[in-house]
């Protein structure tokens, strides 16, 4: 298709545009984080970061974040790969079934579990610790990572797994030695969406948490800019800290990241 | 569904034990117990009445709970429609001609999708505010009359809330289309251009039918994030002012954890649960049959 000189320009003046629409407001952030402090405290630049850390207690937030995030990668990532392995490669009474209670869980709104959750835990005596934010995490993650291994494995293994039981290789071996090492894009799709949902997931450590010290860094955030009032610069310099992690994993692996959204959308 | 490779096997139901487990305890029984507290009046403490579906009755009966539902579909036109208005005219307009860094254009406009729903509430709160760049630019205009703090405004706060998320569905929508859009054969607009069909007939003849599937997609994504909206509301407005920014997911937690009606906060989960649950069928099956 060829475009003419005017058709070609306008087409740039809308990128830009629109390129623009989607930056702005997560540029004035950065500018405002960066610019002397409105607060009275005397700090600019990169020095208001050291300040809002400070102020804000980030470093035990996003040591809190980097722990749950950390674990709850692995944690569903890891039964992700043994369930997606039974789904997408061995024939069994009640596959079909079983696979179908799972995809109701990429449904599932946080909405609707986290009050029940909430009362039964504390039953237990396990709300305001590490497992009542990190375990639902796992469960909702473990939804998504079965579907998206079993689809997986299942466009990916039939030859694969052939040839290693030929070579009489057990079903074991075959899942870590054939299947996984080839499986490194589909599993880094997987790692960097389930570390993201889990970083910047709100309402669960909202509702499980109330000791500071276990709080995550989005809720951390939530709360300095509940209580500072006296000024937007060491606000904005919180939430360059908090948005950061995730942007710059995002800045290298991007296309995992939109190839994961969007064919993740549940589609059978 | 196509039977997978390989041969009956019974290992398979340990392979998927573990995930079962924690999917069970932390997923489906809570689902369940969710239904069963949504039976009950129950202030948290006390001991539970049991009051049949009445909490299911309140989401019409109850004022409150109708407005909620009712701002969640202004929302859905803020967060669906208008992105997928403005994604395909965008995604068809950048299709015609070839231009260079689309990839780039793409990273930057998906990455509102990626930053943590506080950090962008944080963000617009502060764009919004009465001393804020939105009111600088009115003012530097001569529109003076028109500033105002917007998400304290009765009238202006939950379309502000709107374009918060009309921001953030716009890039995942137009990239979503892109990627469709990309996939449509040369040979079907050089047909198109044979009939004589100008660039608007062209869309409705070719590109429109041929992205029917991402526009399923794009609508059930962008609806499902409308009626989830929690973290964003929390932050900017907390509901108000008064009730004018209440939505079904912000109830949920205001009654179960602020006002003690935990069975009226399990009904509106339930009740979200179910609406997810139709509106992601009902897309694709209309997608598929269309």
């Amino acid at each position: 298709m060829r475009a003419s000189g005017a058709e070609r320009f306008g087409n740039y003046l809308l990128l830009i545009v629109f390129g623009c629409f989607a930056l702005a407001p997560i540029v004035s952030i950065v500018v405002a984080a960066l610019g002397p402090d409105d607060g009275g405290s005397g700090s600019s630049g990169l020095g208001n970061f050291g300040k809002a850390w400070e102020i804000g207690h980030f470093g035990t937030y996003l040591r809190m974040s980097l722990l749950v995030s950390v674990s709850v990668v692995v944690a569903s990532v890891l039964l992700s790969i043994l369930s997606g392995y039974a789904f997408g490669t061995m024939r069994f009474r009640g596959a079909g079934v079983l696979f179908y209670l799972f995809l109701l869980g990429i449904m599932m709104p946080t909405e609707a579990i986290v009050v029940p959750l909430y009362f039964d835990l504390r039953t237990l005596g396990l709300t305001d610790t590490y497992w009542a934010v990190a375990l639902p995490q796992v469960a909702q993650s473990v939804a998504f990572g079965t579907f998206w291994m079993r689809a997986y494995f299942r466009s990916s293994s039939r030859a694969l797994v052939e040839a290693a039981r030929l070579d009489g290789a057990g079903h074991w071996r075959t899942l870590w030695q054939v299947l996984v090492p080839p499986a490194r894009p589909a599993l880094v799709t997987l790692i960097v969406l389930v570390f993201m949902w889990t970083w910047n997931e709100f309402l669960i450590p909202l509702v499980m948490v109330t000791s500071e010290s276990l709080r995550t860094a989005p809720l951390g955030l939530a709360f300095f800019s509940g209580q500072y009032t006296s000024g937007f610069t060491l606000l904005a310099a919180g939430a360059v800290i908090v948005g950061l992690p995730v942007v710059l994993v995002y800045a290298f692996l991007q296309r995992h990241f939109i190839a994961g959204m969007l064919e993740g959308a549940v589609r059978e | 569904m196509s039977s997978p490779p390989g041969e009956p096997r019974k290992i398979g139901y340990l392979y998927i034990l573990p995930a079962l487990v924690v999917y069970g305890l932390f997923l489906l029984y809570p689902l369940g117990r969710a239904v069963h507290l949504s039976l009950f009046e129950w202030d948290g403490i006390s001991l539970g009445k049991f009051v049949g579906l009445s909490n299911y009755a309140d989401v019409v009966a109850d004022a409150g709970l109708r407005a909620a539902f009712g701002h969640a579909l202004v929302l859905i036109v803020f967060y669906s429609v208008l992105p997928v208005v403005i994604g395909l005219a965008l995604a068809s307009v950048l299709q015609r001609a070839r231009v260079r860094g689309l990839a780039f254009f793409r990273t930057v406009v998906f990455l509102p999708q990626v930053v943590a729903m506080v950090v962008v509430a944080v963000a617009w709160r502060q764009i919004y505010s009465p001393d804020g760049p939105l009111n600088d630019v009115l003012r530097a205009v001569g529109l003076d009359g028109l500033a105002r703090g917007w998400l304290g405004d009765y009238a202006f706060a939950l379309p502000a809330v709107g374009v918060i998320g009309t921001w953030f569905e716009t890039g995942l929508v137009t990239v979503l289309l892109l990627a469709g859009m990309a996939r449509i054969p040369r040979e079907r607009y050089e047909a198109a251009r044979l009939d004589g069909a100008g660039s608007v007939a062209e869309f409705f003849a070719v590109v429109l039918p041929a992205v029917r599937g991402e526009i399923a997609v794009a609508v059930t994504l962008t609806v499902i994030a409308a009626l989830r909206t929690f973290d964003l509301v929390y932050v900017t407005t907390s509901g108000g002012p008064g009730t004018s920014t209440s939505v079904p997911s912000y109830e949920v937690y205001h009654r179960a954890f602020e006002l003690g009606q935990v069975g009226s906060a399990a009904a509106i989960g339930v009740c979200l649960t179910v609406l997810i649950f139709v509106i992601t069928l009902g897309v694709n099956r209309i997608a598929d049959r269309a």
